[in-house]
């Protein structure tokens, strides 16, 4: 079972990777998509010793939201505002890769010298868990169109999410759910933001926003 | 020198030239072509070594050392890399070391070789060339640093014969990562299409194919023989790692390995077949994704 949890976090932390070195939009869209997805593998996986049907739903609900409505809400957008550009990354995308395995180094430094209330379910789960945490964090303030800081906030999700699927055991399905919901409405408004950003302004760079006046 | 080891010595001497004419037919099946008959590459080896060289009068001794150097540079790789559970007849510590910097002594001198003819077509592909291999050869080194983690010893012989059927199953995700490490660096270094066209001629954006431009007759052939060579020991690399076929039994293993090498050469056609030349820009993406996937491999190792 531990080899099922460490191969789907290693392709876990593989999208991360491409997600830093991919240049066009739609690509980032289907990326983060495969993740959403990914994450779904993954409860059944952490769970497969007990599969009930709490899991199965809570795996499906991140499959639907996170596998096929996000990305479905987010082309959608991009078709509307019509920006099928690259990304116009700050920094380059080989720097970005480099940028990541320094993460990834310090992501699995740090998971050794963080003292854990339990054991986690498998030894990658800390680090693969900080490093997608850090990605998210690094494409938020690496790139610039207001659509990839969508799909960077929903990777940061994914981070935190992996944390907690792999460390606390029986988080009250609820508090999945609200979770779930949240990041749903946040995704949900931020699309519609940056349509009417679009129409208003005929662009969705992040840099001109703080220069917007009304 | 063991019976066993010459295998992994002598079969790529006799039939690194085959891998290429698979790779050939394959792209022509595909292509709905004939094709050249399998054994071309020996055909042309042939015709080449009957013919004369051709020097110019700009060229130097650099030039004609070259071809010589640089297959003689392949043929002692040849007996430190083994051939699945096979050893090679020359394995030691640290030979892993040795094999990465023989094969740099083959560039460093078909890259010279480029610039001696003065021509600054020829110039402008040994740039690339150095360029993506300095990106290729991190990513070599760090994805075997990984296996040799794994198999606890610096020679290509010992940590290839430590992964066997229990190590894939204790560290599958890591091994799938340095094989597709050592694919992309297979597909780099021997100048295959995502990277470089290897039959196009004459043409601005090619890599290998415009240094040997100016060698002729002998040279020629042993630049093609030489890289035959290589293409069979990088790929000898990757189809050892992903088949751990490890029964102990010399003749099941080498004929496991020779079988791997074969199907190694389609699936190199079907990738030709498949997908078009990058643009000059990606080639370094791709490389750097290489080498990230390998460093991941290593850390996923020390981890």
């Amino acid at each position: 079972m531990a080899g099922r949890v460490d191969s789907v976090l290693v392709l876990l932390a593989l999208t991360s990777v491409l997600l830093l070195g991919s240049s066009r939009l739609v690509r980032c869209i289907r990326i983060v998509a495969f993740q959403g997805m990914l994450l779904a593998v993954l409860t059944l996986a952490v769970h497969a010793h007990a599969l009930t049907l709490r899991v199965a739903m809570l795996a499906a609900t991140i499959l639907a939201l996170k596998g096929a409505a996000f990305p479905w809400l987010l082309s959608r957008v991009l078709q509307e505002a019509d920006v099928r550009r690259e990304i116009e990354p700050l920094v380059s995308y080989v720097s970005s890769m480099l940028v990541g395995v320094v993460g990834f180094a310090v992501s699995f430094w740090l998971s050794e010298r963080l003292p854990l209330p339990t054991p986690p379910i498998s030894s990658l789960v800390l680090p693969v868990a900080l490093f997608t945490t850090l990605v998210g964090l690094f494409l938020i303030v690496s790139r610039r169109t207001a659509l990839t800081q969508v799909l960077a906030y929903l990777v940061l999700e994914n981070g935190i999410y992996t944390f907690g699927v792999g460390l606390v055991h029986g988080t009250p399905m609820v508090v999945e759910l609200g979770v779930l919901l949240d990041v749903f409405v946040a995704v949900f408004v931020m699309g519609i933001a940056i349509f009417h950003i679009n129409r208003e302004f005929d662009h969705i760079d992040a840099n001109q926003l703080a220069a917007l006046r009304d | 020198m063991t019976q066993a080891s010459a295998i992994a010595t002598l079969a790529p001497l006799v039939l690194a030239p085959a891998l290429l004419g698979v790779i050939t037919r394959t792209k022509a099946i595909v292509a709905g072509r004939t094709g050249a008959p399998l054994l071309q590459p020996y055909y042309d080896l042939a015709k080449l070594m009957r013919k004369s060289a051709v020097y110019s009068r700009t060229t130097t001794w650099v030039f004609r050392a070259g071809p010589v150097v640089g297959l003689a540079a392949l043929l002692i790789a040849l007996l430190v890399v083994p051939l699945g559970g096979v050893p090679a007849p020359l394995g030691f510590e640290g030979d892993l070391i040795v094999f990465a910097y023989l094969l740099g002594l083959l560039r460093f001198l078909t890259v010279i070789a480029a610039l001696d003819t003065g021509s600054s077509f020829e110039g402008m592909g040994a740039s690339r060339e150095v360029s993506f291999a300095a990106l290729a050869e991190p990513a070599l080194l760090l994805g075997l640093a990984a296996v040799a983690r794994k198999g606890g010893s610096l020679s290509l012989s010992t940590m290839y014969a430590h992964v066997d059927a229990t190590a894939w199953a204790g560290a599958a995700p890591t091994f799938a990562l340095v094989a597709g490490t050592l694919l992309a660096v297979f597909l780099a270094e021997n100048t295959r299409v995502p990277v470089d066209d290897p039959t196009t001629h004459l043409e601005l954006t090619m890599i290998h194919e415009v240094m040997v431009l100016d060698h002729s007759g002998p040279d020629l052939a042993f630049i093609l023989y030489g890289s035959a060579l290589k293409l069979w020991l990088l790929g000898a690399l990757f189809v050892s790692l992903v088949l751990p076929v490890r029964s102990g039994t010399v003749w099941v293993d080498a004929g496991t390995a020779l079988a791997g090498m074969f199907a190694l050469a389609v699936l190199v056609g079907l990738i030709e077949s498949a997908m078009a030349r990058w643009r000059l820009l990606r080639v370094p993406q791709f490389l750097v994704g290489a080498g990230v996937m390998a460093a991941l491999a290593l850390v996923f190792m020390l981890g």
